[in-house]
């Protein structure tokens, strides 16, 4: 009836079986999943407003369409900085793995500024249209893609405010395991988002402007 | 005791169908009503087929099985048997199935918008006999009925003669409804530039009650009608009396009847402004509200649907085929 | 400076003092009676110096246990005041009939069927099926606690700030009036000016960001942190069905999320998204919360499943007939709702090919749902089943769930739904399948548990009355409402003129009031049961003859469950143990290692709350102020890395041999 389960011995049925584990019990850390599991809810938070997006994409009301408002080469330089910025990301990681405190600092502030770059770009964009009347009120066209790139911008927002901190623990306490353990959770955070902006790139921007 | 419970409840669902046989649901008037009203009896004695020995299986064996039975079989390491779990899979399988292909017929022979083939189970359409239309619009909270052949519109009555089929064309100013006369057919919701359909028959004379079946605010509980079957001849009588008793259905009026109001009385209109509809539909009574649907060919008739249906199409990929024609 | 009616509307936005809803009597009389409760309330904890105990030892601990039992209460406290709309909708409603209007007006009914909605579901059923699940899923599977356990605090301390909220709409401004879902246009800015629906907003906005949140923490915590040689296969079925759920939470949820935000955007932003103007599209909102809300019933209803099967099997005293069928009845039954949502809106005009797809989709559910019934129908077979109360509240479940399950496929065959949906049938339905099903397995839980939670049985007695005026009172106030559906009679109607429906409401009514004795019963019972605790205390540990590990360690658990981590050999783990002569260790003991207590959770939860009231009513400087001091004490907390700590070895020492010393006078 019972299958003896790889932590026994197995010495044979004769054995008694052993129902504590008398040693210091640590389970394993979950973080890792645990904010994997949070990146695929989010994930699923950009599907809905991607959604949103293909359900309204076309609805102009007679204001701007995708075609006359969007710029793609804005937004080129825009993707540029963020997927850069992913890269850098990968080296403050290798510096974390080598316990190199300060190169890896090095790459989180150029990580950081590159997202504040990209964060700036998007800002004068949405003033920019904004200021020529295509407002997210405009249309449900322009509803969905002020939410949709929004929501992304906010992202990418919360990730340098948590970058900042993080800047700020692992001059206080060092690479110590939590830090790690936090810097991996950003870095997680960070490639999320560049994705999701391929994402948006190419569904928003580069199908946006196709006739 | 528990078989005096499980007597009880039998007891009880009988009175429950005895008395179920009686209401509007269980003997409509409509056509489409009555074949609804067969779905609803046959699903069920499928579906008791399995519910009723599952039922009487539970009492049965927590009362056989109950601890102080000492006589009753006791196997404390049971716990498995492949042909019983087999069968308890195999069983609602088989009832899903039959009712599925139920379902899948059915939705489709009953599929609101689909052409009339039959008055009634025994009475084909005559040769040459075009559906009635109405166009139907749920205000706040009131409904609107327009006879586009007759050029005539009433609030809070609808009258249609008897075997007849009746096309209705419906949609909503300000907020969600549903369009339902429970004698004559199923509801279907009435939308805000949308336009859903509803094509039946009413097979007997009498007043019967219709009303909103989606609450939509304060004055909901007002929102009804009655909704007449008469004769030919009725019928004639009942456009007359509208035609010599009522006002005129311009824009304007319409905007003022358009204001919420609560338990609205009945009111005729002689006339209505041509393609007053089709403005309500495409929320261009005032051509220059932010609303109207700029993008909407008004022109032809049947093109003009299809704006309709562009909003609802997009509601979600599933929604997709929700107010597209249906061909068969 | 008040007077300076700028700066007033800059702090109080559009509050004022003619939010308060003082023109309806019922309403005062309610505040009266709550504010002099909780006054009562407040003043004996201050009298009896609680404050710094509850801070301590609850609010700001991280103790699952802890927050499971404080999830109940919540719960519990929820159920008092979605019962008490329920009873008075059913008391308006018998009363209302043709020249008698009842006793309220449309605008305040309006909002009582919303509440009531909304407080069952998000208020009460989730914060139950949380709770327990929270309580029970860490003993089961022999883990000290969850994976994140402030996390957890958090999440609680977020559903409660929800909570808050809309019991603050009672007395400030008022509830929505747009049903429980909210269907735009109606809860559009245009239709719904007022604050209602924007409480409804930020009561679920928040209430959901714990939910999701405890959804990730519950799922990492069965993954993750399972004793040895506890297998997928080899979990208690509570447990399984505990991971479908919360894997159901984690991916049902975030849609939530987006829908409510987006009604919010339109509301507060004026953006297009469901409209009427410009583009926007309700039917977009329709499809998005019911991507949500089906799933959702599923749930809250497969904790009780698991709760059912935990049950049926100890009182059967014999193992759970098909555990593998089980368990892959509930994932069949997970994938599944996934792909029904469509069939809450059949009437939308989607063609018969798309309804017949959801229709025939939602009848699959019932095949897995049908084997469960028959699964623990043949646990019961050949077993000895003993009727303790939550047995009863099992067999209870059977009898009225199939009921419940039977009009559901009823209603997902779409001719059927054109002549029912919207109907006080498909009202019955759901009740029939959420009392029935989720309550009754709520209730089932609550007894089985309780001896876990507190040391000391609950009351037979009174648990017996309790569960006869429920189990009547169910059946006297939904059965008519089936017949009433057949008659025809919509939903959220708040007059009828046919004085013929009249007989059935009022039997409804009568069963509403057997039921609200059926609380009184409840809430008797845990007087008496606390009162008679040193009789009906629970020395062993084991007071049902479990058979999963939460039985194994000592009623109320020490705070570190299980002195030793068990090993696992088979499904049943506790039984198996029993059965092969395990012995209690007596020493030997090592330190634990324990997370510590904090107050971010709750200091969040209120800054939360704050944030919501001010969202609500427009007071953007408080707005902005709350939300910073949410991100300061948020990351603020960050900066705390002393997290947990050593219980030494002398202690859980000192803990188990008080426990072997109170084992050994009792035998």
């Amino acid at each position: 009836m019972s299958d003896i389960s790889a932590t026994l011995p197995a010495d044979g049925p004769k054995q008694p079986l052993v129902f504590l584990d008398t040693a210091e019990h640590h389970p394993v850390n979950g973080t890792l999943l645990g904010f994997w599991v949070y990146l695929m809810s989010d994930c699923l938070i950009f599907a809905c407003l991607f959604a949103a997006y293909g359900v309204l994409g076309r609805e102009y009301a007679g204001g701007p369409t995708a075609q006359e408002v969007l710029e793609l080469p804005a937004v080129a330089v825009n993707t540029t900085l963020l997927l850069l910025s992913s890269i850098t990301y990968g080296f403050a990681v290798l510096a974390m793995q080598k316990n190199q405190r300060n190169p890896m600092l090095v790459w989180l502030v150029i990580t950081g500024l590159l997202g504040a770059g990209f964060i700036t770009l998007e800002l004068r964009e949405f003033a920019h249209l904004i200021s020529i009347g295509a407002g997210p009120q405009r249309s449900a066209f322009l509803s969905s893609f002020f939410t949709l790139v929004g929501t992304h911008g906010l992202h990418v927002t919360c990730g340098l405010i948590w970058l900042v901190v993080l800047i700020t623990q692992v001059l206080k306490k060092g690479l110590i395991t939590a830090n790690k353990r936090r810097i991996l959770c950003l870095s997680m955070f960070w490639h999320f988002l560049d994705v999701v902006w391929v994402g948006v790139f190419s569904f928003v921007y580069l199908m946006g402007v196709l006739p | 005791m528990s078989m005096k419970l499980c007597r009880g409840l039998l007891a009880c669902i009988a009175i429950l169908l005895l008395a179920g046989c009686q209401t509007v649901l269980m003997s409509p008037s409509g056509d489409l009503a009555v074949q609804q009203r067969n779905l609803i009896i046959t699903s069920t004695v499928l579906m008791l087929l399995i519910i009723v020995p599952v039922i009487v299986l539970t009492l049965l064996f927590a009362w056989h099985f109950r601890a102080s039975n000492k006589k009753a079989h006791y196997d404390p390491d049971w716990d498995h048997s492949t042909i019983l779990e087999l069968l308890i899979w195999a069983a609602p399988l088989l009832i899903i199935i039959a009712l599925g292909a139920i379902t899948w017929v059915s939705t489709h022979k009953l599929d609101p918008y689909r052409q009339l083939e039959r008055l009634s189970a025994h009475q084909p359409i005559p040769e040459g006999v075009r559906p009635l239309q109405v166009d139907v619009v749920a205000l706040d909270w009131k409904w609107l009925f327009i006879y586009p052949e007759q050029g005539i519109a009433s609030v809070n009555e609808l009258v249609a003669p008897v075997d007849r089929p009746i096309q209705f064309k419906i949609t909503a100013t300000s907020v969600m409804n549903s369009f339902f006369i429970p004698a004559l057919a199923g509801q279907i919701y009435a939308m805000p530039g949308m336009e859903t359909q509803l094509q039946a028959v009413i097979n007997a004379p009498g007043e019967f009650k219709g009303f909103s079946a989606n609450y939509s605010g304060h004055g909901f509980s007002g929102m009804h009608f009655l909704f007449h079957g008469v004769s030919e001849e009725g019928f004639s009588q009942w456009v007359e009396k509208a035609k010599s008793g009522g006002g005129d259905l311009s824009r304007d009026a319409y905007v003022k009847l358009a204001a919420p109001s609560e338990n609205e009385p009945v009111a005729y209109y002689a006339t209505v402004e041509p393609g007053l509809y089709r403005a309500i539909l495409t929320r261009c009574v005032d051509p220059e509200s932010p609303s109207c649907m700029t993008r909407v060919d008004l022109s032809p008739h049947d093109g003009g649907d299809s704006g309709a249906m562009l909003q609802s199409g997009h509601a979600s990929g599933m929604a997709a085929m929700a107010t597209q024609p249906h061909s068969d | 400076m008040l007077s300076h009616p700028d700066l007033a509307k800059l702090i109080f936005g559009r509050l004022s003092l003619d939010s308060l809803p003082l023109h309806e009597p019922i309403v005062v009389y309610t505040f009266i009676a709550v504010a002099l409760g909780g006054i009562a309330l407040l003043g004996t904890v201050t009298y009896f110096k609680l404050w710094g105990y509850l801070w301590r030892e609850w609010f700001t601990s991280i103790d699952h246990k802890k927050i499971g039992i404080m999830y109940m209460i919540l719960g519990f406290v929820m159920l008092l005041r979605g019962f008490s709309d329920a009873i008075m909708m059913r008391a308006h409603q018998a009363l209302s009939f043709g020249d008698s209007h009842g006793f309220l007006p449309p605008e305040h009914y309006d909002q009582i069927f919303t509440a009531h909605g909304v407080i069952m579901i998000f208020f009460v059923a989730m914060p139950m099926v949380t709770g327990l699940m929270n309580f029970v899923m860490p003993l089961q599977i022999g883990a000290r606690d969850v994976a994140f356990p402030f996390l957890n605090n958090f999440s609680f301390w977020m559903t409660v700030s929800g909570a808050m909220l809309v019991m603050a709409s009672l007395f400030i401004g008022e509830f929505a009036r747009t049903g429980w879902l909210a269907y735009p246009p109606l809860s559009a800015i245009v239709s719904s000016p007022d604050a209602g629906v924007d409480y409804y907003i930020w009561a679920l906005q928040i209430a959901g960001v714990g939910t999701t949140l405890s959804g990730i923490n519950l799922l990492v915590t069965i993954i993750k942190m399972r004793a040895p040689g506890m297998t997928m296969m080899k979990m208690p079925v509570f447990v399984w069905t505990s991971l479908c759920t919360n894997v159901l939470i984690v991916a049902a949820f975030p849609v939530l999320t987006v829908c409510l935000a987006l009604l919010a955007l339109d509301r507060y932003v004026g953006t297009n998204f469901f409209t009427t103007e410009l583009g926007g599209n309700a039917m977009m909102y329709v499809n998005l919360i019911w991507i949500w809300g089906h799933p959702e019933v599923y749930i809250l209803v497969l904790p009780a499943f698991g709760i059912f099967s935990e049950v049926t099997a100890t009182f059967s005293r014999k193992p759970l007939f098909g555990y593998a069928s089980m368990v892959y009845a509930t994932v069949v039954i997970t994938v599944l709702s996934y792909l029904v949502w469509l069939h809450h809106f059949f009437t939308m005009g989607s063609g018969a090919s798309v309804n017949s797809f959801f229709g025939i989709t939602t009848m699959i559910i019932s095949i897995p749902t049908g084997a469960k019934i028959f699964n623990w129908l043949f646990t019961m077979y050949r077993g000895r089943v003993e009727f303790q109360l939550p047995m009863m509240w099992t067999v209870a479940f059977m009898v009225t769930f199939v009921i419940g399950g039977m009009t559901g496929v009823l209603l997902a065959v779409p001719p059927a739904d054109f002549s029912l949906h919207n109907s006080l049938f498909l009202i019955a339905h759901f009740h029939n399948v959420i009392i029935g099903g989720v309550l009754f397995g709520l209730f089932a839980g609550i007894t089985y548990w309780f001896p876990k939670a507190f040391g000391f049985r609950l009351d037979p007695f009174w648990g017996k009355c309790s569960f006869w005026l429920w189990v009547t009172g169910f059946y006297f106030a939904f059965m008519p409402l089936y017949m009433l559906g057949l008659m025809g009679v919509t939903r959220r109607l708040s007059h009828f003129d046919d004085p013929s429906l009249r007989i059935w409401f009022l039997i409804a009514a009568f069963g509403a009031f057997l039921i609200a004795l059926g609380i009184a019963c409840n809430i008797i019972q845990f007087f008496v049961s606390f009162k008679n605790r040193e009789k009906l205390r629970d020395t062993t540990g084991d007071p049902w003859d479990g058979r999963t590990l939460e039985w194994s360690t000592s009623s109320p658990p020490p705070k570190y469950n299980f002195a030793f981590t068990p090993i696992v050999h088979d499904h049943d783990a506790w039984w198996m143990m029993k059965k092969n002569g395990f012995k209690r260790p007596l020493g030997g003991f090592v330190p634990i290692h324990m997370p510590l207590n904090t107050g971010a959770g709750v200091i969040m939860g209120a800054i939360s709350f704050v944030f919501g009231f001010a969202m609500i009513w427009y007071m953007w400087p408080l707005a902005a102020l709350s939300f910073v001091a949410l991100l300061a004490v948020g990351i603020g907390h960050t900066f705390n890395y002393h997290r947990d700590y050593f219980l030494g070895a002398d202690e859980v020492t000192r803990t188990e041999a008080s426990r072997t010393e109170l084992l050994a006078s009792h035998v």
